[in-house]
Formats: structure tokens, C-alpha cells, sequence
């Protein structure tokens, strides 16, 4: 996975608060293997009619060389499905800017290098009021249109991870021998915590 | 003297293996449950060569895709691949897997209980959000998405930002009729569906003591659906008794060093949590949702509101969902015109759930059709054992087998586009049981109320002169 410290892309608006995980990908495309690509399955139901076409209503299919997501409230709550995020990957996503997320979603994300930008009502107005091309800066924690800035907080760990574009398995295979400790002991103190063998 | 200690900080500490100067916990991770749905996290390992590091402590589960009926000849060949394909990462790895002829086979969340893989004072991740639900015996359980599968496939451990401590407590008794999914769907829709965003809550108090350990893992269960990736309650005789005896629960001596170990997992009386709410059980009613999010609930007495009364943040969203559901503002929720019913899911699968909509059903006739589902094979046995299949069947309802069926329709049980499902589970999402599928989310006796009227209705009446 690629890191990226700055980005600047083109932003659209999904003001709707609660858009879940169901409608960012319908579980009924969770099976195709991630190599083919999810980008057709973003918000699928809600962007396309009954009859597969797309819906010329919908703001996604208009400006679809966008790569920012202002959204509303809550965006992402529900399931743990990570596919949810692949969707917003593929179809060039690099941040969704809300006031809110589901806990499971923000991991998910910072996890496959979509940065969920948390913030506030009326940042998220000025935002919207705006036009322009878009930049966010992850070191700086601002995001720019023309001569208007916004800040967010973001956690240091996923600072790091985003702009580095690191896995956590390598991290985490540096710390190898604290988890060996870590689990002799365990198996010592609280020998019950492993299942028991089943005759 | 050492701080005062909430049930989270106790169980938190007993799995760090070390705390990250940025404030990020490294886990360690005593269960890990996969199913089918985990295909993503198996392809990342493969792709890095990667082993799974403890095998023994991972378990795998068709549920997801897990066909309710004709499970000899799956005829829809993108199933049949899903489950394969678990059963080849399965095998590749050494894992037991509960397949599909499993006597033991279910619902992740309905197995691992019930074979004793879910002890008090554990960690628990498995790839799906109702994990919260194994919170209900002391257990420090949250879903995950295939990235931090994959990690704890590869490392048994998982990062984790250890997140702000809530107490709900519910104190007093329930009325008849009115059960743990009612508990739940109210908070819900006090605090909304991100009302417990970054918090783990622990359920206490006098109504949540005297639930039955069913009755505990609805509501923790749900504590995704108000936005907590955790929910947990403290473990007691309740707890140990339904522990005690299952295939993978501790024995002999480790049995009684375990219970020595579980007696201290509680907070002490006065730890402090971010955020304290209360509720009376006697002031809930049947609920039931009436939108398209978890908290768009009301007592089953209310009528449907109108948006234009709603506060502006809410307005929006209420009269979308108006649309979606069919539903008019002003007209009471009681006699609404349903058309089918679901029983069963990781919410409310379980023996006790049956045994509740089997209460009501019992000598009556369904005017709707309708899809029973138990959490497992072995809720399927007991529930068989008991007759509460016949009473289903007699009503007119079809008893089928385990699986997550008709709450996620992955496996195909879906409800057709603007039908009205009354329904057990635990996402009202649009599209969630099918596209265009309109749910109501309530519990199994008010599902079963539904069944015998064909309209959302009130239980209470129907359960006079019978024992729930």
C-alpha cells in the first residue's frame, strides 16, 4: 500500500447522514475476490435504478473523477465488512471528510490508506460552501479550498500509518519476542484461557 | 491502593502485551473466530506466505453463506465457492471448522458460547461486528475488518486504542412481554445510533442481573447498532452456570482456578466511567424500529412521527425513511400491514428466543408466511426436543436450518423489494434483507405477534393466560 502525506483531488458532497456499510456495499457483491475490483459496487443500490443503470440524480455519477467524500453524519456505522472501504479505494477515493464515523469503518480505512477526516458542524459547512480543488495535508492537519483552510485532528498512529503506508503485520513481527513472553506467562498464570481438548 | 478499576480497565490490562508510546495497546487475542466471510483475510496471509501463528486458538464457522434448506446440492455455485473456499483455508491451516454437517454448526456468535470457546475474562475478535455479543459473559469481544483479521491470523495479537469506558444501567423489572431486544432498541433510540461512538459499554444494574444469559447476549449484541464496538457485563452465577459442563470450558482443577480468576472480573464500586446513563425497565415497552437505522425506534403503542415535528438533524433522515418503509406520519404502528415474518440471527437465534414466539404462536395460525431459523444446529435439536418446531409448522411457518439467513440474505433467504418484514434481527439498513426490502426490527414474541395478526401489534394481549 502506497503512503501519501498530501492530496489534492476534486470533492463531492453526500450530505445524508448515516450512510452505512449496507449501502456503501450491498453484501451481495462481498464474495468477488478484491483482484477484480470493487469500484462498480460503491453505493450500488443507491446510485443505480432497479434495472442496473445509473441514476442521474445521483451526485457520484456525475462527478465521478473525484477522489474526496464530504458526507454526513456517522458515515461507515454498521458492519465490520472491509469491503465497504475497498469499494471507496477502488473507485479512487483517498479521504471521506464527516463529523462522525463508525469505530470499525475509521480502522478499516486508515487501514487500506482512505483517510476518514473527522470534523466539526461548522468546518463541515465552510467545506461544503466552497469550491475549488481540494488539499489535504496530513502533516500539517489542514484542509485547503482557495483561500479557505480547515483543521482535523488525527491520531498520531494513523498519521504515521497513512503517510507511511505501512502494514501492521511488519510492525508488529518486530515485537515478536513481548508477544512470546507475553504468552508464556499468560499460559502460566491463566492456564484455563486455552480451550480445553474435546475427547 | 491502587485506582479503582472498571471491568474494562481489568480486562484490558490482563490482555496488553505492551502499550505504543502514540497510546495504541498491542492485544493479545485468546479467540479468534473466522467464517466464510473471512476469504479476504486468508487471500492477504496467502499473499505474504504467512502461517497462521496460533491454530489452536482459531475457529472457523459457515454461517454467513450457509444455505437454510437443500444444504446436499447448493445449487447457487458463488455459495458453494464461499464455503470451499473456507473449508480449504480451513484445512490448509489446521483449524476446526463447524461445517455444514457439524451437529455444533450455527451462528459464530451462537457457537463459540455454546461450546465453551467463550469464557469470562478472554479476548475475542472475529471479522463481523456482532462479536460485541460474547461481551455478555465478561469477555472483552469486538469485530474487526480482514486487515486486522489477517494480523491477528498472522500474529494472534491485535492494535487497538483502548476506548472510553460507558455504564448503562437498567435497574428495575420488566414487564411481561417486553425482553432484552427491547432494553436495547430503546437506549438506541434515546442516544442514537452514535450515542456509544468510541466507548465500550458495560450493561448493569438490577434488570440486566436477572437476564438469562440469552437475555445478555441480545443486548450486547446490539451495542454496535448504537455505535459501541463493545459491550459487556460482568460475569456471575448466571454466567458460571451456563459455562460449566460445555465441550471447550475449563475442567477439574483449571475449572476452579478459573472461577477463583472470574470473581474478580467487575468494576470496582467506585471506578468512574466518561459517560453514566439510567433507565427504568419498567418504563419500556415493546419496541420496534419504523426507519431505516436502529434508532428509529418507538414503543409499539406510538404513532409514526412526523418528520416536520422531528428537530432538523433528524427530519431529514425520518422523511427519507418515511419514503422507503411506506410508512404515512401520524398513523399508529399498531395494525400496519406486514407480510412476512423472520425468526432467528446472531440477536435472537437462541433456545429462549424460540421458546418466546413459540408462546405466542402456540394454537394459532400465522396469516403470513414465515422463515424460522435457529442460531444452531443444537438450538434446532433442543428446540425439537422441546416441539416448538411443530408449533411453527402448525402456524404455518417454515422451520429450516442454521444460519445467518434472512438477516444479511447472503445466503439467499432475501425479502423481495417493498415487502414489510417482522424481524428478529439487527439491521434495518435499506437494502439489508433484500433491496427494497422494508424491515421492522423488534423481538422474537412481537415477531410472532405480527405472524398471527399479519400487522404490527402489541404481544402483551396475546400473551394473557400464557407463560413466556
Amino acid at each position: 500500500m502506497a503512503g501519501w502525506s498530501t492530496h489534492k483531488g476534486c470533492m463531492i458532497t453526500l450530505s445524508q447522514a448515516n450512510i452505512d456499510t449496507d449501502q456503501l456495499i450491498p453484501s451481495r457483491f462481498m464474495s468477488v475476490p478484491r483482484s477484480e475490483g470493487y469500484q462498480d459496487y460503491l453505493l450500488h443500490d443507491l446510485r443505480r435504478m432497479a434495472d442496473g443503470s445509473l441514476d442521474p440524480d445521483f451526485p457520484l455519477n456525475h462527478k465521478t473523477q473525484a477522489s474526496i467524500l464530504l458526507a454526513g453524519a456517522n458515515f461507515g456505522s454498521g458492519s465490520s465488512r472491509e469491503a465497504a472501504v475497498y469499494a471507496l479505494v477502488d473507485a479512487g477515493f483517498h479521504a471521506v471528510i464527516a463529523p462522525s464515523f463508525g469505530d470499525i469503518f475509521s480502522s478499516n480505512a486508515v487501514n487500506n490508506g482512505l483517510f476518514p477526516a473527522c470534523v466539526n458542524k461548522a468546518d463541515w459547512k465552510i467545506l461544503n460552501n466552497s469550491t475549488g480543488k481540494v488539499q489535504i495535508d496530513l502533516t500539517a492537519g489542514t484542509i485547503t479550498i482557495g483561500n479557505t483552510e480547515v483543521s482535523f485532528t488525527i491520531e498520531y498512529s494513523w498519521r504515521i500509518k497513512l503517510i507511511n503506508g505501512w502494514d501492521d503485520i511488519d510492525l508488529t513481527k518486530q515485537h515478536v519476542s513481548e508477544i512470546a513472553a507475553y504468552k508464556t506467562l499468560r499460559h502460566q498464570i491463566t492456564p484455563w484461557a486455552w480451550p480445553a481438548r474435546v475427547d | 491502593m491502587s485506582k479503582a478499576q472498571t471491568l474494562l480497565d481489568k480486562l484490558w490490562n490482563d490482555h496488553e502485551v505492551l502499550i505504543r508510546e502514540d497510546g495504541t495497546s498491542l492485544l493479545w487475542v485468546d479467540r479468534h473466530l473466522v467464517h466464510e466471510g473471512s476469504h479476504h483475510a486468508f487471500a492477504k496471509l496467502a499473499a505474504r506466505k504467512g502461517e497462521i501463528a496460533a491454530p489452536d486458538l482459531t475457529f472457523a464457522v459457515v454461517d454467513h453463506y450457509a444455505p437454510t434448506r437443500g444444504r446436499s446440492n447448493i445449487e447457487n455455485p458463488q455459495i458453494s465457492r464461499m464455503i470451499d473456499t473456507l473449508r480449504s483455508n480451513a484445512a490448509t491451516h489446521g483449524l476446526k471448522i463447524f461445517d455444514l454437517d457439524d451437529p455444533a454448526q450455527g451462528i459464530v456468535h451462537v457457537v463459540g458460547p455454546e461450546q465453551g470457546l467463550t469464557l469470562p475474562g478472554l479476548l475475542i475478535n472475529c471479522g463481523d461486528s456482532h462479536t460485541s455479543t460474547h461481551g455478555a459473559f465478561g469477555t472483552l469481544a469486538f469485530g474487526i475488518g480482514a486487515t486486522e483479521v489477517a494480523h491477528v491470523l498472522a500474529t494472534q495479537t491485535v492494535w487497538q486504542r483502548k476506548p472510553k469506558a460507558m455504564r448503562i444501567t437498567v435497574d428495575g423489572t420488566l414487564s411481561t412481554g417486553v425482553s432484552a431486544k427491547d432494553i436495547a432498541l430503546n437506549w438506541i433510540a434515546q442516544l442514537g445510533i452514535g450515542g456509544a461512538q468510541g466507548h465500550a459499554i458495560e450493561y448493569a444494574g438490577s434488570a440486566i442481573e436477572a437476564l438469562s444469559m440469552e437475555g445478555r447476549m441480545t443486548l450486547c449484541n446490539l451495542s454496535i447498532e448504537g455505535g459501541a464496538r463493545f459491550g459487556m457485563i460482568a460475569p456471575d452465577a448466571t454466567t458460571f452456570s451456563y459455562v460449566k459442563g460445555r465441550p471447550h470450558a475449563p475442567k477439574g482443577a483449571n475449572w476452579e482456578a478459573a472461577l477463583a480468576d472470574w470473581a474478580t472480573l467487575n468494576t470496582d464500586s467506585d471506578a468512574e466511567f466518561d459517560h453514566e446513563v439510567h433507565f427504568n425497565a419498567a418504563d419500556i415497552a415493546p419496541t420496534l424500529t419504523w426507519g431505516t437505522s436502529p434508532d428509529q425506534a418507538l414503543p409499539v403503542t406510538a404513532t409514526v412521527p412526523d418528520p416536520n415535528q422531528l428537530e432538523a438533524s433528524k427530519a431529514a433522515a425520518a422523511k427519507a425513511a418515511l419514503d422507503y418503509m411506506g410508512l404515512i406520519a401520524g398513523k399508529p404502528l399498531i395494525s400496519t400491514p406486514v407480510d412476512q415474518v423472520f425468526i432467528g440471527s446472531c440477536t435472537n437465534g437462541r433456545i429462549e428466543d424460540l421458546r418466546a414466539a413459540a408462546a405466542v404462536l402456540s394454537g394459532r395460525s400465522a396469516k403470513i408466511s414465515g422463515l424460522v431459523s435457529p442460531g444452531s444446529a443444537l438450538v434446532k435439536a433442543q428446540a425439537e426436543q422441546e416441539g416448538l418446531d411443530h408449533i411453527f409448522t402448525n402456524a404455518g411457518l417454515t422451520w429450516v436450518a442454521s444460519g445467518c439467513s434472512m438477516c444479511v440474505g447472503m445466503n439467499g433467504d432475501l425479502v423481495e423489494s417493498g415487502k414489510r418484514c417482522a424481524s428478529s434481527t439487527n439491521r434495518n439498513f435499506r437494502g439489508r434483507q433484500g433491496r427494497g426490502a422494508r424491515t421492522h426490527l423488534m423481538s422474537p414474541a412481537m415477531v410472532a405477534a405480527a405472524a398471527v395478526t399479519g400487522t404490527i401489534s402489541d404481544v402483551r394481549p396475546l400473551l394473557k393466560g400464557r407463560t413466556l
